[in-house]
């Protein structure tokens, strides 16, 4: 075995350093420059930037040096998130390069999230706009504690001090809603040199740090080993006879011997071995090492398990079925209300539902405002359901804990929600903790042998939805599809007999037959709703509500031909003014624009109908 | 009143490790069946290293290799040597010919892009859902874009543009049929983190790593896209010290890296590591 104690040198943990701002703002220029200056950069890869830029017409061109990808350099803009180390003083950094472009919030999300500090450039001349607020935003919620502010493209206003120390005001201003801590605000020229490793001689006047210098003064991130332990258990073994539970000590110090608790079961067991493989044993171990741990008795806990402290009242995590959450929303559709995730905290899986959207922010002025949803990239604060009780630790800056990731059900990452606490339930009102199912719809499509599918058929009255539907339903039953049909008529005669056919009452007869589609796809049904829903409004609900697998059907038939069949002698009684608001004649039908399927149904039944299901087949993947 | 022992502090190294480790373990929990890419190169020697410190000294999941039949003598001498040693599952995958590959690619990249070949065949027969390879970020620039869980889809394509967010140790899994996951536990370390730990730990290399009639190499591949530099390091210490020192970059001496800007590029967005 090794001796570790033997080993001649330790070499300190690098500091990572993110580096934020709006596009063209010169964070790759920055970056380029202080690699040059602190002369990190290999020799091949310098003349590697001189020789591309040389080829594309340009003087020497720093910010190549991260958009290493072809397409990056072809379109101008960095697309993901790079790191790249240096030295300065003997002490190791890595800087993460986070784009400034909108859509690649992710990227940068990706890039900075372990990151010790940042560095937030700021054109003095425009000083903050959209994505310096974005990311300033970013910064907060994932907790970073040292934010340094460059104030890049001085030159360009002369290294004026009044205009400086307006652009100054406005940024710690804002920053200062966002309760972010300023380490420093600096006057800067990234692409002349100026106040990065050199002091400006331009800007006699300041009197601060240059960028090395303030990076130089960042403080290592303090011990966690005073707090109290936390291990979630990543996995079980058994090699040899032996059961190992395995995971990575988030905070505190676990000593052989310590009394723990597992998990929401409250089951306790003893630390009977520290062990780790080819390293000396010690029988102690601190937050950050990957180790595995000898249980007595030899309990058997689940991965996602926390273990922590037993008979200390003040270690205990926090317990409860409802969470509080800033969110940072990373989807290409916005969020709603009643929406059901995976909650992965750590190394656990919760199934949760968003109870509630209680505040989105505006990023134009930083408020707070209720909202229905939080859109693409957006940060709101939101209440979690969970169908159990969820062990926890509030999120706080530079800590493991309370780093809740949202997962929708294909297992994409979806959002984080750093958990703030538990939530409240409102007096007098009953807590809702719906329950997510553990069948995925890829299990359920193996087991019917196809996918699920809502076919919403929108069309004038007596275009033939309801025909149509009935047809397609009789020929995909007889083919064994798991199918069924949802039409106007019935709905109103049972679960929508309160409703008339106000415009208000229109919309909830469509919401509730969405909803009630929505359960029959999900339970794997081929469903076809025959329903006029003739406002494009209101059908955007539906498509709302039902999400994935929902397909516009536009049954199209002339009015003429449809008020000539007039089935229910319906257009006769509205003609005659005996039907108030009848689509059509008294109230207005709202063609689909796009539909994803149109049914011409004034030709032949029979061919309409095998046309439609064959467009049905090839949608649910037959 | 006695003194509770104290945790060791930890360096980088062990930081480094830690992280590893905890990647592999995630690794094998979500992503099963999985393999690890050995090479036999010090890289992915670290990488079973740590795969026995993270499963207390087994490596419960085969280790792959998939041969050119132009690796260096010594390279298969010491694969059957620790093969048996470290007590590993060794699968074997064979490449297609050159002639099969892409035309268009400079002749270093198309030979390089019969090892994807071959590595895609191999996933595919294996149905494996993660393949656990030993690519850093210092190494390329292309490499420095990569996630630790990276997805593939269809045809291993990497969809560079269209990676998933990766943050707080949360990580991508399989969500289709045919994809499978790549899996990076050594993406934070650089060349020297390698070497150092190599020391500490005393873990066997191949000694084409260590000078002779003063030449060595830096990186190991094919022997007929791969050169050796101008070294006098003929220890593991020596190698340090050369590389604290160093002004040149890793993948100097492998061709392929260097015949047009954005060959390395195509070569890893079809696949290759």
């Amino acid at each position: 075995m090794t001796d570790l104690s033997s080993s001649p040198r330790r070499h300190a943990v690098s500091t990572p350093i993110v580096i934020v701002g709006h596009v063209d703002h010169g964070k790759s220029t920055l970056i380029g420059r202080l690699l040059y200056d602190t002369d990190s950069l290999p020799d091949g890869q310098v003349a590697q930037i001189i020789e591309v830029s040389r080829k594309r017409g340009l003087a020497v061109e720093w910010s190549f040096l991260l958009d290493s990808l072809q397409i990056e350099r072809d379109q101008g803009v960095t697309v993901d998130s790079t790191r790249i180390p240096f030295q300065l003083n003997n002490r190791d950094y890595v800087i993460v390069d986070a784009p400034g472009h909108r859509q690649f919030l992710r990227n940068m999300i990706t890039g900075a999230a372990d990151a010790e500090a940042a560095v937030l450039v700021v054109d003095a001349g425009e000083g903050v706009r959209e994505q310096t607020r974005r990311h300033a935003m970013l910064l907060r919620l994932i907790g970073i504690r040292h934010v340094i502010v460059l104030m890049n493209k001085a030159d360009a206003v002369d290294f004026d001090q009044e205009k400086l120390a307006q652009t100054e005001r406005e940024v710690r201003a804002f920053l200062g809603q966002l309760e972010i801590p300023v380490t420093e605000v600096i006057p800067a020229s990234a692409r002349d040199g100026d106040n990065i490793a050199n002091r400006s001689e331009r800007a006699a006047w300041y009197q601060g740090p240059t960028l090395l210098e303030a990076l130089a003064a960042i403080p290592a991130p303090p011990s966690r080993w005073a707090l109290p332990f936390r291990m979630p258990v990543q996995d079980v073994y058994r090699f040899e006879g032996v059961r190992y539970v395995a995971g990575r000590i988030e905070r505190g110090t676990v000593r052989e011997g310590d009394r723990l608790v597992i998990g929401s079961q409250g089951q306790e067991a003893t630390v009977a071995e520290v062990c780790r493989w080819h390293a000396p044993h010690r029988g102690v171990a601190g937050s950050g090492e990957s180790i595995a741990l000898r249980l007595e008795p030899d309990l058997v806990p689940d991965r996602g398990d926390l273990l922590y402290p037993a008979h200390d009242e003040a270690a205990k995590p926090l317990c409860a079925p409802r969470l509080k959450t800033r969110l940072f929303w990373l989807r290409g559709e916005p969020l709603q209300v009643g929406e059901s995730f995976r909650l992965r905290l750590a190394t656990a899986e919760h199934d949760v539902t968003v109870a509630s959207i209680d505040a989105v922010v505006d990023l134009d002025d930083l408020s707070l405002r209720p909202g229905e949803e939080v859109p693409p990239d957006g940060f709101a604060e939101i209440t979690l359901a969970a169908s159990h009780n969820v062990l926890f630790d509030a999120f706080a800056p530079g800590m493991p804990d309370g780093r809740g990731v949202l997962v929708d059900r294909h297992q994409r990452i979806v959002g984080g929600a750093p958990l703030l606490g538990p939530a409240e339930t409102a007096e007098g009102q009953h807590a809702i903790h719906p329950t997510a199912s553990r069948v995925s719809p890829q299990e359920r499509s193996a087991l019917k042998g196809h996918k699920s599918g809502v076919f919403w058929m929108t069309g004038l009255p007596g275009s033939g939805k309801s025909t149509l539907a009935r047809g397609a339903e009789e020929r995909l039953a007889a083919a064994g599809r798991a199918v069924t049909v949802l039409d106007g008529d019935t709905l109103r005669s049972g679960l929508c007999s309160d409703l008339g056919f106000s415009p208000e009452d229109r919309h909830e007869n469509i919401r509730r037959a969405a909803h009630v589609a929505k359960i029959l796809a999900d339970a794997g049904q081929i469903v076809l709703v025959a329903l006029v829903s003739p406002l494009a409004e209101d059908r955007a609900l539906a498509r709302r509500i039902i999400g994935e697998g929902w397909h516009e059907v536009f049954v199209n038939a002339p009015q003429a031909l449809c008020e000539k069949r007039d089935p229910k002698g319906l257009y006769a009684q509205a003609r005659d003014g005996r039907i108030a608001d009848f689509t059509g004649v008294s109230a207005p039908y709202e063609a689909p624009q796009k539909p994803d399927i149109v049914l011409p149904a004034d030709g032949d039944e029979k061919a309409c109908i095998a046309e439609f299901v064959t467009v049905m087949n090839r949608a649910v993947g037959l | 009143m006695t003194t509770l022992e104290q945790p060791q502090a930890m360096d980088a190294l062990d930081q480094l490790e830690a992280q590893s480790i905890f990647i592999l373990r995630e690794a094998y929990r979500t992503l099963k069946p999985m393999a690890l890419l050995w090479s036999l190169g010090k890289d992915s020697n670290v990488m079973v290293w740590l795969a026995r410190k993270a499963f207390m000294g087994h490596v419960p999941f085969p280790v792959m290799h998939v041969d050119t039949g132009k690796k260096f003598p010594e390279m298969y001498a010491f694969r059957d040597e620790y093969v048996k040693k470290w007590n590993l599952d060794l699968l074997l995958g064979d490449c297609p010919p050159v002639e099969e590959m892409d035309p268009s690619l400079p002749p270093a990249a198309r030979s390089a892009a019969r090892k994807t070949a071959g590595l895609a065949s191999l996933i595919e027969k294996e149905k494996l859902r993660g393949v656990v390879a030993g690519i850093r970020r210092d190494e390329q620039a292309t490499r420095a874009k990569e996630r630790v869980f990276s997805p593939r889809g269809a045809g291993h394509r990497w969809d560079v543009r269209n990676q998933p967010p990766e943050f707080w140790d949360q990580y991508a899994k399989p969500y289709e049929e045919g994809m499978h996951v790549r899996v990076h536990p050594l993406l934070s370390w650089r060349e020297i983190d390698i070497w150092r730990y190599i020391e500490r730990e005393n873990i066997p290399l191949v000694d084409l790593y260590f000078a002779k009639n003063g030449k060595r190499y830096r990186s190991l591949g094919d022997q007929d896209i791969t050169s050796p530099i101008e070294s006098h390091a003929s220890t593991v210490a020596e190698v340090i010290e050369e590389l604290e020192h160093s002004r040149t970059s890793e993948r100097a001496g492998r061709a392929m890296d260097h015949e047009s800007e954005d060959a390395f590029e195509r070569l890893r967005v079809a696949g290759y590591l």
